[in-house]
């Protein structure tokens, strides 16, 4: 039993500290503190600092561009960058389309795609989701249909997050209608350009345009684009969203924020004295302070137990709580962040796009906090909803 | 960063629960509450036996030189058996103060009795109206030629119907809430009058007067932080044994929802049990978390950080303790409400144990007095 990390792994995180503060534009790091989604413009630069530092793909093999790290050093490098914070690799290439390529790809797919993904040459969406199939993604009715040379795709996918920035989309299309619904479906690389294509934002709850509608009407996709074999597309997407979850504890972007969260409650005045020495205030962040430390407990549990038993495949349940708690703490933080800022939390928009705080309504650090809170609700339903997650728990660790 | 068992440990673990297999299941536990000590004595030189009452102390004194990761090994063990013998007021509590507080000579003359099972120590700590302040201490302690004579009474005394020696705080200085001015004493047991009760948790628990009684040994005059010391190790031991019980309380409530029956299927199919056993189960997966990182943290040397990290070790598995323990029992249903169920008796040590040494309302407050753990 070992609790700490050793001295190489230390060294690295300083190394890591070192990098972020020679390469990371203040700007960026500023729009971030403020609690704002990094623009396409900042994360593509950063993206491609990091991919010349040979850090754009923590997770891959160093065979495909990947550097090499234990798991150790893979989760100092993710809180790291959420600490500063700076922007992680861009998710859709590195963390979800990347990984599938590797593991299913066909060498040509890899050699095409994995290097252009690495330098953010192409942006990629996710095409999983439909109307009328979320928490029953298996339910879902795109379909591709085979013609010559060619797939043709037709349907309609929602919750397309940044679409707006894509050049690529992957897609889950089903090509056997017949089949048993989790046996005919498969995993298509689409060019955004393609003729056919048509993206619809949707505007969130707070005003922002993250998320989109995106349309095929009898897209044509080169057969060589199918990713793994025809039909086989399920075992793509469990495979990607197995990967998804270790992302979404979000250690080191909590840690952040509480720290953001203590230096805006000393700030700010409540009855005449700073808000951090109301008794109930600080009660509840400390309740949050001690879920994320334990939740930083379980991860390092996790990760501890991926090095000794890499490949086992056997699930951990640690791994359960990592998307459950993680999203109830950013959410809680969220809430309290809002609470902070106190009426002012309620100035609609982000004075810097309307110009409306010539007046100065409200202090700056309060503008989009309630909108974050806001937005944040979808931490709890996206990736599997928390309560997708507890009907796993109950099947796969308490055999209900 | 590794969080398994070396094979030492392992083998450990084995030969603790697998005696505990053996010896202590339910009906057996029953037996050693009726007796009359209110526990095991054969268990207790079975312990010996095993080397577990050694456990905590340098070999150099006539123990086996285990650390922090041992003793998370030996209350994980004796949480899942709830076990009812004095091993955490006498190798925790006892111990500790002989470990941090004690000369080579008293470690010598003492610890090789602990180990062979023939000395059994208690902490009397708390007072009528003290609750969970360490520091608040009324019993006196006045120089008697060269040593101490102390007078006081002490309450909720684990253990201290059947100690032998008792480490007792007491004022050597300083107003009743003054944090200098607390010292630590070690008094044998011919110096007390002892009234014994039991707890709610089963657990024996004495009421302790002590009348100008002579102190053998002092272990510091002015010695709150070798309590705050000792404490700390008490509240990761307290963390593994709940995460003990936890792990056995939700292992019987899913097994029981395999088994039971109604509207003809078995009650673990519905939904919303399952969502409540899933809870629990993040519940315990936050706890042994915590206890491990108790195990780590409650060696620190800087103690107002390793106050602070207590605390939330206190703040999480508390939290987690009273999730499991109380969803147990609905799940169960009225079953979990009898004597003749385990279920419950595990309910009442977890209740129990999550008050030891501050309730969970008590130390998030002490948290958040001392700033967090998060630095603005």
């Amino acid at each position: 039993m070992e609790l700490r990390f050793t001295d190489a792994e230390r060294a690295f995180r300083q190394e890591v500290r070192d990098f972020l503060a020679a390469e990371l534009p203040e700007a960026t790091r500023a729009h971030m503190i403020a609690g704002k989604s990094p623009t396409k413009e900042m994360v593509v630069e950063w993206q491609r600092k990091l991919n010349a530092r040979g850090w754009a793909a923590p997770e891959w093999p160093v065979e495909h561009g990947g550097p090499g790290w234990t798991p150790a050093q893979k989760y100092i490098f993710r809180e790291e960058l959420q600490m500063w914070p700076a922007p992680s690799p861009l998710g859709f290439n590195i963390n979800m389309c990347g990984p599938v390529i590797i593991q299913f790809g066909t060498p040509e797919q890899k050699a095409r795609f994995l290097p252009r993904m690495r330098n953010l040459d192409d942006w990629w969406c996710q095409g999983f989701s439909e109307p009328g199939a979320g928490s029953d993604l298996a339910g879902l009715k795109c379909r591709a249909v085979r013609q010559g040379e060619e797939w043709v795709i037709t349907g309609q996918k929602t919750w397309t997050t940044l679409a707006q920035h894509a050049d690529w989309i992957f897609v889950l299309a089903r090509t056997d209608p017949e089949a048993k619904k989790q046996e005919g479906i498969s995993f298509f690389l689409v060019d955004m350009r393609t003729p056919g294509i048509t993206v619809r934002p949707i505007i969130t709850i707070e005003g922002g345009h993250e998320v989109n509608e995106v349309w095929f009407d009898e897209v044509r996709v080169p057969a060589e684009n199918l990713v793994g074999e025809e039909n086989k597309g399920w075992d793509c997407a469990k495979f990607l969203l197995g990967n998804e979850r270790f992302g979404q504890a979000r250690v080191g972007a909590s840690r952040e924020r509480i720290r953001r969260l203590k230096a805006i409650a000393r700030e700010t005045m409540d009855d005449g004295r700073p808000l951090i020495e109301d008794p109930e205030f600080r009660r509840q962040v400390t309740e949050m302070e001690v879920e994320l430390k334990a939740l930083e407990m379980t991860v390092m549990r996790v990760i501890a137990n991926e090095t000794k038993r890499a490949g086992s495949g056997k699930p951990d349940p640690a791994t359960s709580v990592l998307k459950i708690k993680g999203t109830e703490i950013q959410q809680g933080v969220s809430e309290l962040l809002m609470k902070a800022a106190g009426p002012h939390a309620w100035v609609d928009g982000d004075p810097e796009a309307e110009g409306s705080n010539d007046w100065d309504v409200a202090p700056p650090w309060a503008f989009g906090l309630a909108g974050i809170y806001f937005n944040w609700r979808k931490q709890s339903i996206y990736g599997g909803s928390n309560e997708i997650q507890r009907n796993i728990m109950a099947k796969a660790f308490l055999g209900l | 960063m590794d969080f398994d068992l070396n094979e030492e440990q392992t083998l450990l673990q084995d030969s603790i629960r697998r005696t505990l297999a053996d010896r202590y299941g339910f009906e057996a536990r029953k037996g050693y509450a009726a007796s009359e000590t209110g526990w095991s004595r054969e268990m207790w030189a079975q312990y010996a036996e095993l080397g577990m009452l050694g456990l905590p102390f340098a070999e150099d004194d006539g123990g086996f030189g285990g650390g922090a990761e041992e003793m998370l090994i030996l209350a994980e063990q004796m949480g899942r058996s709830i076990t009812l013998e004095p091993w955490f007021s006498t190798l925790v509590l006892g111990g500790g103060f002989l470990r941090h507080g004690a000369d080579a000579a008293l470690r010598g003359e003492l610890v090789p009795a602990i180990a062979t099972g023939e000395c059994l120590l208690a902490f009397a700590q708390q007072e009528r109206d003290s609750r969970y302040a360490l520091h608040d201490v009324q019993t006196a302690a006045t120089r008697d030629g060269g040593g101490w004579s102390i007078t006081g009474r002490k309450g909720m005394v684990l253990h201290g119907d059947t100690a032998d020696h008792f480490v007792v705080t007491a004022r050597t200085g300083g107003a009743r809430r003054d944090i200098g001015g607390v010292g630590v004493f070690l008094v044998p047991k011919a110096e007390a009058q002892v009234q014994g009760f039991r707890q709610v948790d089963g657990h024996r628990a004495a009421e302790v007067a002590f009348d100008k009684a002579r102190a053998s040994h002092c272990l510091g005059e002015d010695a709150l932080p070798l309590v705050d010391r000792v404490v700390d190790e008490a509240i990761a031991a307290l963390a593994a044994e709940a995460v003990g019980c936890m792990d056995v309380v939700h292992a019987m409530t899913v097994d029981y929802m395999k088994t039971r029956t109604q509207f003809g299927r078995p009650i673990g199919s519905f939904q919303a049990l399952q969502h409540k056993a899933a809870d629990m189960l993040v519940a315990i997966e936050q706890a042994r978390s915590m206890a491990f990182f108790a195990a780590m943290a409650s060696r620190g040397e800087d103690a107002a950080e390793r106050r602070r990290d207590m605390h939330a070790v206190k703040v999480q598995v508390g939290r987690s303790s009273r999730l499991v323990g109380q969803q147990s029992i609905q799940l169960h249903g009225g079953i979990a409400v009898t004597m003749e169920y385990a279920a419950g008796h595990y309910f009442k040590r977890l209740t129990v144990n999550e008050a030891n040494f501050g309730d969970t309302d008590f130390h998030l407050r002490r948290l958040a007095d001392a700033g967090g753990l998060i630095a603005a």
